[in-house]
């Protein structure tokens, strides 16, 4: 699940990390009080008005103006919401802004990196950072790898003081620096840890003019799977942020991701799902859909499942690809079948099954007097599939 | 010789009661398993279809039974304890089933394994199932598997069933078939299990069934180049998975450019291991390097 920077940076103020002044606004009007707020509050006039969606490199697209005085700020905010942002990462469609951050002007000496991920290899969280702030640590790792510095610790144990102070020395910190900088990044590693993320980067982490360690943007996203033990994370979720179909499917029990092609996928199981949409573009097609129904899917699951794919009217054949385990073919076929003489599918729809009960599955389907064809395996029914969708039934 | 468990291997659930873990230790015990004992905290003395023993705690069932192998169907906030019980009580062999973990509970399991004697298999997994000894520790589709000299491992659930069948049909048996489960932070890895399989006499060669997401496979490769003298045939799921999604599984993501089947693809076939162009020639493309 990903969050906003603002409620990012709200989250690290929590842990006692230092952050700019700033709030979130959804309109001029609000974005000129809370400037007012802040000029009043720092004596300082310059500010930062941020347009607030889930996607990076927001300054390269106009999503980010920084501006002398509240009137100015309030001008850029008027200007930035309602605005189609497009980054590098929202894809060509860009995204609308609904909401930007009002923060105080930084006066920036030095831009670091600090983030903290998951080491799936080593099995730990890894603390990472380096001196080339501002730009994506992607970037840094394949041009200058030995520019990262690296620390790694188990959730239990935490970031020791002497790790922080390797990161900090490493970086060039100096004098009081080096104590706020431990103290930041152990409070980072508790908040990672406490919230259940899955990534948080501080990207630039800065050092003032006058010395001082500061965040000036902030990421973080938390792992699904903890949902449950973290209620207050839910009020963080912006839905505008999210695909309609992928939540609807979520909602579910489902796993759906929305492609560009014209052949939609009914699958059980999420490496099977993955193959089939493998298959049939090996076949010369392109999927349009990746839907994973879980591995225990039955005659209802069916039904839910081709609603969410038709609700894509790109899709112009369905492939449903069921290894049925657990779940009997001769159950699912019933399933199908049930589906398609209750919804009426107007498109083609090529199924394959193998495991129990197969013959007897092939068997219901055949004798249905529906337009379902059966393949026998995997190739063929994406080769039927992407024939069927080109029209050549 | 088999791996991992053999057909003196004697397993106790965990999670007896609930409707997976009782639904699924009838099917093991179809399979053949060698099931003496489940696990539900304030259950002790009920049995199981007035059969298997229930205890209250790991320690008690292993005491009692012998057990030396678990199975996990714990619901998830409280799976990692499961894992930690089955450790704490020193069994050879903890195979968790659960979806859903907390990585974070994850990091602290592989934290609490490091050096001591319970290997991990999963979370997130089909598990472990020996056609050769008709030992099941887990909830592959029996039926699909027949006793042989291949070695599986994979990091899926349905598309290792289809791998499996695809043998099966060429009429190539199987010694052991593992999923090592689709999550970010799990027990034992393809490299793992790969040395494992070498040493196996009765396992000829190895099929591995990878997906986006990590650098697993890209270790395997490694490891396989060093290391592995056995044919190794691989598929790769995910080849047109779009960056930045999680495909269904946890772990099944493509993060910053990394963890991408064409990396993976090309490293396993830079280390010599043969890759199925399709899902559908998993068991054909094994075929050709015997």
């Amino acid at each position: 699940m990903k969050i906003h920077e603002y409620q990012a940076k709200d989250i690290m103020k929590a842990y006692g990390i230092a952050v700019p002044p700033g709030e979130v606004a959804f309109d001029a009007e609000g974005a000129e009080q809370i400037a007012r707020r802040i000029v009043a509050g720092s004596g300082n006039t310059t500010l930062a008005v941020k347009a607030q969606i889930h996607a990076g490199g927001r300054g390269k697209g106009g999503g980010v103006k920084i501006v002398d005085g509240v009137e100015a700020a309030k001008a850029a905010a008027e200007s930035i919401l309602g605005m189609t942002l497009v980054t590098p990462q929202t894809g060509p469609e860009g995204k609308r802004v609904e909401r930007v951050l009002l923060a105080g002007g930084v006066d920036i000496a030095r831009e670091l990196y600090v983030g903290l991920v998951i080491d799936r290899d080593a099995r730990k969280i890894c603390l990472m950072a380096s001196t080339e702030g501002g730009v994506e640590i992607e970037q840094v790792a394949a041009r200058t790898p030995e520019k990262i510095l690296k620390q790694w610790f188990d959730p239990k144990a935490g970031l020791r003081a002497h790790q922080a102070r390797e990161i900090a020395f490493g970086l060039g910190l100096e004098g009081k620096q080096v104590g706020a900088a431990v103290a930041l990044l152990q409070n980072l590693a508790e908040m990672f840890v406490k919230e259940d993320a899955s990534l948080v980067e501080i990207n630039p982490f800065v050092v003032t003019g006058d010395g001082l360690l500061t965040v000036l943007d902030a990421k973080v996203n938390f792992d699904d799977n903890a949902g449950y033990r973290q209620p207050g994370h839910e009020e963080l979720r912006d839905k505008t942020e999210e695909d309609p179909v992928e939540a609807e499917a979520a909602a579910l029990g489902f796993s759906y991701v929305g492609m560009d092609g014209d052949i939609g996928c009914c699958v059980n199981g999420a490496g099977l799902a993955m193959a089939t949409m493998d298959i049939i573009k090996h076949a010369g097609g392109e999927p349009a859909n990746f839907l994973d129904v879980g591995g225990g899917a039955d005659a209802e699951t069916v039904k839910r499942a081709f609603k969410i794919i038709l609700s894509d009217s790109r899709v112009k054949a369905i492939f449903v690809n069921i290894f049925g385990g657990i779940l009997r073919c001769d159950v699912l076929a019933t399933g199908v079948v049930g589906a398609v003489d209750e919804m009426g599918i107007d498109v083609p729809l090529v199924v394959r099954l193998e495991g129990t009960n197969v013959e007897k599955g092939r068997e219901i389907l055949a004798g249905s007097g529906l337009e379902i064809r059966s393949a026998r395996d995997m190739g063929e029914g994406a080769r039927l599939a992407v024939e069927l969708a080109r029209g050549g039934r | 010789m088999t791996i991992l468990v053999d057909k003196g291997t004697r397993v106790l659930i965990q999670g007896i009661t609930g409707g997976a873990g009782a639904f699924h230790t009838r099917q093991m015990m179809e399979a053949g398993t060698n099931v003496v004992a489940g696990v539900t905290p304030g259950k002790s003395g009920q049995k199981l279809d007035d059969e298997i023993p229930i205890f209250d705690t790991v320690a008690q069932a292993k005491e009692q039974t012998g057990a030396d192998a678990a199975v996990i169907f714990v619901p998830a906030p409280f799976a990692a304890d499961a894992i930690l019980e089955a450790a704490g009580a020193k069994l050879a062999l903890a195979v968790c089933i659960t979806e859903g973990i907390p990585t974070m509970d994850m990091l602290e399991v592989r934290a609490a394994l490091r050096g001591g004697r319970t290997k991990l298999i999963g979370p997130n997994c089909p598990g472990l199932i020996q056609p050769t000894t008709s030992q099941k520790l887990g909830i592959t589709p029996h039926r699909v598997t027949r006793p042989g000299r291949i070695g599986v491992i994979s990091r899926s659930g349905t598309l290792t069933y289809e791998a499996i069948a695809q043998l099966t049909d060429l009429g190539l048996g199987q010694s052991t078939c593992i999923g090592i489960g689709g999550d970010p932070v799990g027990g034992l890895d393809f490299a793992d299990l790969l040395a494992l399989f070498e040493e196996d006499p009765d396992t000829d060669a190895v099929v591995m069934i990878g997906e986006i997401g990590g650098t697993a496979e890209e270790k395997a490769a490694a490891f396989i180049a060093q290391n592995i003298k056995k044919p190794v045939a691989a598929f790769i799921a995910g080849r047109t998975a779009p960056p930045g999604k999680r495909m269904g599984h946890a772990g099944a993501i493509i993060s910053g450019g990394k963890g991408t089947a064409a990396d993976k693809v090309a490293a396993l076939e830079a280390a010599g291991v043969k890759v199925s162009p399709t899902p559908a020639d998993i068991g054909r493309t094994l075929a050709s390097l015997l």
